[in-house]
């Protein structure tokens, strides 16, 4: 790292978790602890709301487990994370108005703001659910792939890369902003009535997209684990901390940044086509950039560079979101800003620094922990 | 026949001719210092080696003729190329032992690398601290992981740069001991140090680099007894 501003984290070595899954408790925990909430909501059917927040909730979760991947373990601090986000949930919003149209006969809004007699030819097929989840993928897939490339071979690393990542969602949201692109401009896409045929606010459907958000939430980490605990993730640390001397020892570099990148990606697209059916509209207002920082600030509270760590941050920060928002909307801003300057200062690892903590003073637990 | 031929190798930054037409040769079994005062291209010498500085004009080629000139660190790592750092370049995540294991590079076939690893524990002395974070090792530790980690791959060419910069006395002969024993008839050694006394004790023959020329090629008594040597380098 030679750049001004070192934005690679600090993970202290010796709290590194080992190469198994039992080797990380906190991980294991999480794991348990999603996928007991997904039975919960299963048997004792909470308030459709309730179901529907913690849907949410799950959602974000898995969008940060997809950005401390690349920020955490590979040292790339991406700012435009609510671009592949967005892609999912725009896909998955255009297959669940082109499917209700299709079972109901009634025009989507969009349709009719623009007196369209049909829907534009980029949205042929989108009725059917696997092409619209593989397209939902594989254009994510190929966004992250043609911008990586792009940045990883000149080598465009560190605040630069940032940068560029979030000038990148900047200009996809002046894009979608545009009325003329058939993706409902600046109204977005709402009014989803029907999912694989089922009327959209059901019990039954409600539960079931809260359960499979948990479920995919509990995949993702499980897999994210075994990708990081793997040789694979001991070069991801090492071009993390040291990319120009991982590369004179003979690895390229360029393909496995590249790869991850995408795979992350793909996983933001993943939580975005998650979302969007739980929270009923998308606009480009979740490509705005203060959301793809907000994403690094949930991986920020919630310690970098652990998956735990992202998880925590992403629902504990959501959920007083949802809580102050409603509350006292004006303060929040001012609430997480206060978040983010005691993480900086004080916990440099985040909300799990708090777990580490004990109560001797630092020369004590020095002197103590000295060979 | 030489392990490795540099041939008027000129680096230019700017208006700065860091290396101005240099020419070397090393041969296999060899140990060679290169010494200069500061700012002389020994450093810029190992980055050109290596692939992270591009030069100017000039070529550099291995014995068996593949040209490095103009590829990428990493297929100048694979070709048999290995650099030790300045600055202790180790990665701090990751325990001796995965450090070791990355340095042996990825074409490395995986039948050989426990034997090779056992055997870069063994050469640093570092078989009790396998297991610990590379963050957590002192300085010297790291110095001579990161020398086990460039010799796990089994190097041709082998460049230290330093070796012993804030070694204390017991480590720097600890380590001419190691470079003593790195030497083998297929490797060739290139060494830069500011350290003369560690410099006498490792090196067959030294170069002494002035202004990204050579000014002295020889033995290291040759270069102290040398008029001009003395004036730019050695002083009075």
């Amino acid at each position: 790292m030679s750049g001004a501003l070192d934005l690679s984290p600090g993970v202290p070595a010796a709290r590194r978790p080992g190469p198994s899954l039992g080797g990380d408790p906190l991980l294991a925990g999480l794991v348990g602890l999603v996928l007991a909430t997904a039975l919960a909501l299963v048997l004792l059917q909470p308030a459709p709301y309730l179901v529907n927040l913690v849907g949410q909730l799950a959602a974000f979760a898995i969008l940060a487990v997809s950005l401390d991947l690349v920020w955490g373990y590979l040292g790339i601090l991406s700012l435009g994370h609510g671009l592949f986000f967005a892609i999912g949930g725009y896909v998955c919003a255009m297959h669940l108005l082109a499917h209700a149209y299709a079972v109901t006969g009634t025009p989507p809004d969009l349709m009719q703001f623009m007196g369209w007699k049909s829907l534009p030819v980029y949205w042929t097929g989108l009725t059917s659910a696997p092409y619209a989840l593989a397209l939902a993928l594989g254009l994510t897939a190929a966004v992250a792939f043609v911008f990586g490339l792009a940045s990883f071979r000149s080598r465009v690393n560190g605040v630069y890369f940032s940068i560029i990542s979030q000038a990148l969602v900047y200009v996809a949201m002046l894009l979608m902003f545009r009325n003329d692109t058939g993706l409902g401009g600046n109204n977005g896409m709402t009014g989803f009535s029907r999912l694989f045929g089922w009327p959209m606010g059901a019990p039954g459907v409600v539960t079931g997209l809260a359960v499979a958000t948990l479920l995919c939430l509990a995949a993702v980490l499980v897999g994210a684990r075994v990708l990081v605990a793997s040789p694979l993730g001991r070069r991801m640390l090492a071009c993390r901390d040291d990319e120009a001397r991982l590369r004179t020892l003979g690895y390229g570099t360029t393909r496995l940044k590249l790869g991850i990148w995408c795979l992350s990606a793909v996983i933001a697209a993943l939580a975005g086509l998650l979302y969007v059916p739980q929270v009923g509209i998308i606009n480009p207002r979740v490509l705005s950039p203060d959301l793809s920082i907000e994403i690094a600030v949930w991986v920020a509270i919630g310690g970098l560079g652990r998956l735990g760590g992202a998880v925590i941050g992403a629902v504990a920060v959501n959920a007083l979101k949802f809580w102050l928002s409603a509350a006292m909307p004006e303060a929040w801003p001012f609430i997480l800003s206060g978040l983010v300057l005691v993480v900086v200062l004080g916990l440099p690892n985040g909300l799990l620094d708090l777990a580490a903590l004990r109560l001797k003073p630092t020369w004590l637990r020095r002197a103590g922990s000295r060979p | 026949m030489s392990a490795l031929v540099i041939d008027g190798l000129t680096v230019v930054f700017g208006a700065f001719r860091a290396l101005d037409g240099l020419s070397l040769a090393v041969d296999p079994g060899e140990v060679r210092a290169v010494i200069g005062p500061n700012g002389a291209g020994k450093t810029t010498l190992l980055d050109a080696i290596t692939g992270i500085t591009r030069p100017r004009s000039g070529r550099i080629r291995l014995d068996d003729g593949r040209d490095l000139t103009r590829a990428s660190e990493a297929e100048i790592a694979r070709a048999g190329v290995r650099r030790k750092f300045q600055k202790p370049s180790v990665f701090p995540a990751l325990t001796v032992r995965e450090n070791l294991a990355l340095g042996c590079g990825p074409d490395c076939p995986a039948r050989e690398r426990p034997a090779r690893l056992a055997r870069a524990l063994a050469e640093t002395g570092l078989e009790a601290r396998a297991a610990v974070p590379a963050g957590a090792l002192a300085h010297g530790e790291k110095q001579w992981l990161e020398i086990g980690m460039v010799l796990a791959s089994e190097p041709r060419v082998l460049l230290l740069d330093e070796p012993v910069a804030g070694l204390s006395d017991d480590e720097t002969a600890r380590t001419a001991d190691l470079i003593g024993a790195l030497r083998r008839p297929d490797r060739a050694i290139l060494v830069i140090e500011h350290d003369m006394a560690f410099v006498e004790a490792v090196a067959d023959r030294v170069t002494v680099l002035h202004e990204g020329r050579t000014l002295f090629e020889g033995a290291m008594a040759g270069a102290r007894a040398d008029a001009r040597v003395i004036e730019v380098f050695l002083g009075r």
